[in-house]
């Protein structure tokens, strides 16, 4: 979508998100340093979304689009931390594969690295808090950030093109992009569940410490408060 | 969750991903089916007289060569999750070995 926006439109969103994702490098210094254990999890989560967002799925609607991959690393790590990954594959796939683009950088930087990984740390922390299995609010949380990554682009577009008014192009966009998403995103939500689930089988001290998961021992403690 | 369980989930996205294929059977590229969003998209842009100010650096030159790159962006991710998980998981058998060691001595001993 390279030279898809208005230039103003660019620099807006690059505005906002570079304060985050520079916020997410010290993040990643600071988790790094107080967990040093955790770097391998770090490089997962960024794998993670190198794989699913090389991958272009065939959708409901007979259009295609990819996953983000996002959910995982936001909720291990936390969101600002998630947007310095998912800003690292986004240049590679601008530079290399002429896929997103410089110029929509930022644009696309706020909607996968920031809306996205937001939207999923905020539910994943929710349904934690109702007591809920982490399994499903890993399933929820990446889900959820798959899809409103494109409900935001659609947004995205629809200001930068409100023809003939905002809503009438946002139902356009959001029909491209959000519903041809639906089952991508459950696939993504299955995937990550998957991969939350083996680690957390190898490494539950990893995402005791990340404050992931609550240790066992400590979560009878807190039933019997 | 058990392991076997995996199968299932991953079979469910396999299903996800085969389902659209089945349905639009026939169709291609020609008639419209399975051609990215984001181009839909930049179409719908076009549309309203709107023309992109700047274009690509570097483009791959064919679509050959886009699936490559495509290809190795994928690699390295598996490479890596691979790697690490795979790490762990002898970490985590040689950990039982360890303990079931320990118990055995602590048995014969007494």
């Amino acid at each position: 979508m390279e030279g898809f926006l208005p230039w103003y439109w660019c620099v807006f969103w690059f505005v906002l998100s570079l304060p985050v994702v520079a916020y997410g490098v010290i993040q990643i210094k600071k988790v790094t340093e107080k967990h040093p254990e955790s770097k391998p999890l770090l490089a997962v989560s960024g794998a993670f979304v190198f794989i699913l967002s090389s991958l272009k799925l065939p959708s409901v609607t007979g259009s295609c689009s990819h996953p983000t991959g996002t959910g995982l690393g936001a909720v291990l790590f936390g969101p600002a931390i998630a947007s310095v990954l998912g800003a690292i594959v986004l240049v590679f796939q601008a530079i290399l594969l002429a896929h997103g683009g410089l110029t929509t950088l930022g644009a696309n930087i706020f909607s996968m690295g920031i809306v996205g990984p937001v939207i999923a740390w905020l539910v994943y922390k929710g349904v934690k808090k109702a007591g809920m299995s982490s399994l499903l609010g890993v399933f929820l949380a990446a889900s959820l950030a798959d899809l409103m990554t494109y409900v935001t682009t659609a947004i995205q577009l629809s200001l930068a093109f409100p023809i003939p008014t905002f809503t009438a192009a946002f139902s356009n966009f959001i029909w491209i992009f959000a519903i041809t998403q639906i089952p991508l995103a459950i696939a993504e939500g299955l995937l990550t569940v998957v991969i939350f689930d083996y680690i957390m089988k190898l490494r539950p001290d990893i995402l005791e410490n990340l404050n992931v998961i609550i240790p066992k021992v400590k979560e009878k403690v807190q039933a019997v408060v | 969750m058990d392991s076997k369980y995996y199968i299932v989930l991953l079979a469910l996205v396999v299903i996800i991903t085969i389902l659209p294929l089945s349905l639009y059977s026939g169709l291609g590229e020609d008639e419209g089916f399975f051609g990215g969003a984001d181009g839909a998209a930049g179409e719908a842009v076009e549309e309203t007289g709107y023309e992109p100010w700047f274009s690509s650096l570097w483009e791959p030159p064919s679509g050959e060569i886009e699936s490559l790159l495509f290809a190795v962006q994928a690699a390295i991710g598996a490479i890596i999750i691979g790697y690490v998980l795979g790490y762990y998981q002898g970490q985590a058998k040689s950990r039982r070995r360890e303990l079931e060691e320990h118990e055995k001595i602590a048995e014969s001993s007494k």
